[in-house]
């Protein structure tokens, strides 16, 4: 599963992207938001508080329950400030 | 209608824009247009805009398709830059041509509205000063101003 961060998320996690393969009881987003978390004292910083976070999941606005597949590419972002 | 959608650095030109979007076209009533330009608030020196390739342009198309749904139009160009934008330069373009001017100017102003909330763009404020950069936060009035546009039985434009 391929993981990317955008805007501050990714200044907090330290990384664009990554490479992950999360347990099978990692089923939703808010799953790997979890499991993510334990991963380094960067990611929890950046999902301490998961309501300020958005997600996508194969480039599509996707809410905290929704399921995951291993090949998904799920992204981690603020709320959009473009226009 | 093919729309014309953009994601670039460089920037654009209003003028030329709008003759590609009408040139050839004796059905057109009505060219709406929307610039957003980069203001010099509280000594900001640039702003730099990060989006996410891929899914920046597959949500505009979708915002777009959603207008294209909703008003009967001949045309639209959606221009979107990133990288580092000074202040007094343009940031963001939408231009809609229709046969009349109604459906010409709510597109315009659905498509800016969506834009602004539906689309993965980031902007990070930079200041000369020594006061460093900042990421601009999401407003209330833009997930305002986006809803108003909502209707019933409309599919999710941006969830």
């Amino acid at each position: 599963m391929q993981v990317l961060y955008f805007a501050w998320v990714r200044q907090k996690v330290g990384v664009s992207g990554e490479e992950v393969s999360p347990p099978p009881e990692v089923a939703d987003v808010a799953g790997l938001v979890r499991w993510l978390s334990a991963r380094s004292p960067g990611h929890a910083a950046a999902f301490a508080n998961a309501g300020s976070i958005r997600a996508a999941v194969n480039q599509d606005f996707a809410a905290p329950d929704h399921r995951l597949s291993p090949g998904d590419e799920v992204a981690f972002f603020p709320p959009v400030t473009g226009g | 209608m093919t729309p014309r959608v953009r994601v670039q650095e460089a920037p654009f030109d209003l003028g030329a824009e709008s003759a590609a979007l009408t040139a050839g076209r004796e059905d057109v009533g009505a060219v709406a247009s929307f610039v957003g330009l980069c203001r010099a608030d509280d000594g900001l020196a640039a702003l730099a805009l990060e989006h996410y390739p891929g899914m920046t342009e597959r949500a505009i198309a979708g915002i777009v398709a959603e207008a294209c749904a909703r008003w009967p139009l001949s045309g639209c160009t959606v221009v979107h830059r990133v990288g580092r934008i000074r202040p007094g330069e343009p940031i963001v373009l939408v231009l809609t041509a229709s046969a009349h001017r109604a459906a010409a100017l709510e597109s315009c102003a659905f498509l800016i509205d969506w834009l602004k909330t539906g689309a993965p763009f980031w902007k990070r404020e930079e200041f000369a000063d020594g006061r460093g950069e900042r990421w601009v936060e999401a407003k209330a009035e833009d997930d305002a101003a986006a809803a108003r546009w909502a209707r019933a039985g409309a599919g999710d434009v941006a969830a």
